[in-house]
């Protein structure tokens, strides 16, 4: 797709803030692998991963050690990263065509149709789980956004509020189905919980793999579109003056930002806030334009959850909490701060 | 564009699709039965307002079963062939003469109940075993055993008091909380026994002989809980070695979630010595934790114990396959074994199966070395 250079006045990438998020980023790592319920110290982990690792100097860890080092600990920081980025990179992407500070994909559905998904899958194919649950889930959340988008065109053409009415009803409607199938089957409550609530907790380097593809595809686009994103920030006629139709920058960018989120959900369950919580401390830290935002807001969710994940092994160790708990934990009440400082959108 | 769209989509989808044919992934949990969750105290009752009212007979749709209110047609629990002979009863007095109106848990019955519904699967083993699996006449839906229980859409989860009052019973056995369920039996003058969860065993045998007492099988009931006695007894005598130190993961899903030492399931294992991963993970007293897989590899148990075979579809293959599993003693040593989720999230009658699992279990290792 054309992307010609807008004649709009340029607002450049602030790399200042950009180097700072991604040195927050490398820290986030860093604990993330050197610091869990087993007792191996960092300096253990450091030398594991500097010298086994990188100058292939015989491992001085057990063999226990070393897996959970290179098969646990790894991968759920890459994981971790990887499903925060998205969920931001998303979230920041779905206010950018809405012009809606509220908007989400969760909002218009994903969350209520990845739920579906998964719930379908758990109660009603038992011992399936492992390998349909993740293409229920973003099955579902697809298909919850596609149903959203038709409701809201048919009730109010193309305007976001309508959209947005829609995905009220959508996600309500998916919502009501999925809890009657848990009541139907209740003996299978607590494995659907466990994957609404986000569990990064089983994951490997298989579910890194998986979502790679959806990273760079899904990044790439969006990450090209934070120009277009900040004219669209203005109005839709603005877009349209430029020769390129805001609709179809809109359904680009909402197809886009919904498959990463559909990739990142179906791995790694349901987990909320990120996508609201980090593009708007970016939005008060760096400013409003999305060629700042996108970014900044892609390296800032990786960090966030990375740490978010660190809490949920950590905290209770040597028990988990479940992600989501401590996402929105963290989120929750940082919306309602948002809410009260970004009035200016909302009005 | 249109075209532009639709390629990406289904480029997604294939890369799902591809991914998923891979192995394990996450997943999620079964877990002990909804009755289970429940950690109040154990038997707590409910009286009737007044013996005189109670208990009409069934409604004409349900009536099968009352040919056999006769005390002489008391026949052995039904218990399945597989079932070894210590689990099968046999009422040695089949004279046995019910002496009601009986008082259970404050719980007074009238007459010798021959309209029972049943909506706890524990409690529905129980009746069978005592021997009162004629006057049985519904059960909950996942009252799956005995196979010839009869099973009906009845839930105990979301209990619904018209369903049940539809049946005519004139003794309801339940697990759980229903409070209004529970006041609105009482109302309508049917007495309702209530069996929380047990903590122990001896809560396990105390609600056996209550149901045997309600249910005029009360010497039944008795002998049933001397031969689970007896058997464990001789089990845990042969087996236990607490100066052995094994450690063992008893797993309900394979989001990894366990059970403590406080718990029914984990007192069980307790009898044998064997030392519990996940009491260290449960600062609250909860019972059910999830553990974190770097703890379980660093625990490193010497057994594992995994459910959920049916619900996540848990394998001792997909266990090995796990990240890092593979460097676990028990998998290396195939200490892996299969427990099933009714019999262990259940405090009935065929707890002395979970046990015999766990004597097996301690003579193949013992054999091994």
């Amino acid at each position: 797709m054309s992307h010609p250079s807008t004649a709009l006045e340029p607002v450049r990438l602030r790399w200042g803030w950009l180097l700072a998020m991604l040195v927050i980023l490398l820290a986030a790592m860093v604990a993330g692998i050197t610091v869990g319920p087993a007792g191996i110290s960092p300096g253990q982990v450091i030398g594991e991963l500097v010298g086994a690792g990188l100058a292939g100097r015989p491992s001085t860890l057990t063999s226990i050690q070393q897996a959970i080092i290179w098969e646990i600990r790894l991968p759920r920081v890459a994981l971790g990263g990887l499903v925060g980025g998205l969920l931001s990179l998303a979230g920041a992407s779905y206010q950018g065509v809405f012009r809606n500070p509220l908007a989400d994909p969760y909002l218009l559905g994903v969350a209520a149709g990845g739920g579906l998904g998964a719930t379908v899958v758990i109660a009603m194919i038992p011992g399936t789980g492992s390998v349909l649950l993740p293409l229920a889930a973003f099955v579902g959340a697809s298909a919850a956004v596609a149903l959203t988008y038709a409701v809201g065109r048919s009730i109010g053409g193309r305007s976001a509020v309508s959209l947005i009415l829609a995905g009220v009803a959508v996600a309500a409607f998916f919502t009501a189905v999925q809890t009657y199938i848990l009541q139907r089957n209740a003996d299978t409550i607590r494995q659907v919980y466990s994957w609404i609530l986000g569990l990064l907790a089983t994951t490997g380097w298989r579910e890194v793999l998986v979502l790679i593809p959806y990273a760079v595809v899904c990044g790439t686009g969006l990450v090209l579109h934070r120009r277009l994103l900040d004219v669209m920030s203005v109005g839709d006629d603005e877009v349209d003056s430029l020769g390129i139709s805001a609709v179809r920058v809109r359904t680009t960018v909402v197809v886009l930002a919904t498959l990463a989120t559909a990739a990142a959900v179906a791995v790694s369950g349901l987990i909320g806030f990120v996508g609201i919580v980090i593009p708007h401390t970016i939005r008060l830290l760096v400013g409003v334009s999305y060629r700042s935002l996108i970014p900044i807001s892609v390296v800032a969710g990786a960090a966030f959850l990375i740490l978010a994940d660190l809490a949920a092994r950590t905290v209770a160790s040597p028990a988990e909490l479940p992600i989501g708990v401590i996402t929105a934990f963290v989120g929750a009440p940082f919306f309602m701060v948002v809410l009260r400082t970004s009035r200016r959108y909302v009005a | 564009m249109r075209g532009k769209h639709l390629l990406q989509l289904l480029l997604a989808a294939l890369l799902v699709a591809a991914s998923a044919c891979g192995g394990e992934t996450q997943d999620t949990a079964a877990q002990p039965e909804a009755e289970a969750a429940s950690t109040s105290p154990t038997t707590r009752a409910t009286t009737t307002t007044a013996a005189t009212t109670t208990a009409e007979p069934p409604p004409t749709t349900a009536a099968a079963s009352t040919t056999t209110v006769a005390p002489t047609t008391t026949r052995a629990p039904t218990t399945t062939a597989t079932a070894a002979p210590t689990t099968t009863v046999a009422p040695t007095t089949t004279t046995e003469a019910p002496s009601f109106p009986v008082t259970v848990a404050g719980v007074e019955i009238p007459e010798r109940p021959a309209a029972i519904v049943s909506l706890s699967p524990t409690a529905t083993e129980m009746l069978f075993a005592v021997g009162a699996g004629d006057q049985v006449i519904a059960v909950d839906e996942f009252s799956n055993y005995p196979p010839d229980a009869p099973v009906t859409e009845l839930s105990g989860f979301r209990p619904n008091l018209e369903a049940i009052a539809a049946y005519g019973p004139d003794l309801v056995v339940m697990s759980g909380n229903p409070e209004e369920i529970a006041s609105g039996l009482e109302a309508l003058g049917i007495p309702v026994l209530i069996h929380e969860a047990a903590l122990s065993l001896d809560d396990a045998y105390r609600q056996m002989r209550q149901i045997g007492t309600a249910t005029g099988h009360s010497a039944a009931a008795e002998e049933l809980v001397a031969s689970i006695q007896e058997e464990i007894a001789g089990l845990v005598e042969r087996y236990a070695d607490p100066d052995l130190g094994l450690t063992f993961y008893h797993e309900i899903s394979d989001t990894f979630f366990s059970a403590t030492s406080g718990t029914f399931i984990g007192t069980v294992y307790g009898l044998f010595g064997l030392g519990n991963i996940a009491d260290a993970a449960d600062p609250d007293g909860y019972g059910y934790p999830q553990l974190s897989a770097e703890y379980i590899l660093e625990a490193d148990p010497d057994i594992i114990f995994y459910g959920c075979a049916v619900w996540c579809g848990t394998t001792v293959e997909s266990i090995a396959e796990r990240p890092g599993w593979s460097e676990l003693q028990a998998v290396r040593n195939g200490y892996l074994f299969e427990v099933d989720d009714d019999i262990s999230s259940r405090w009935g009658p065929r707890l002395i199966e979970f046990v015999r699992l766990i004597g097996q279990t301690l003579q193949t290792l013992a054999e091994a070395g």
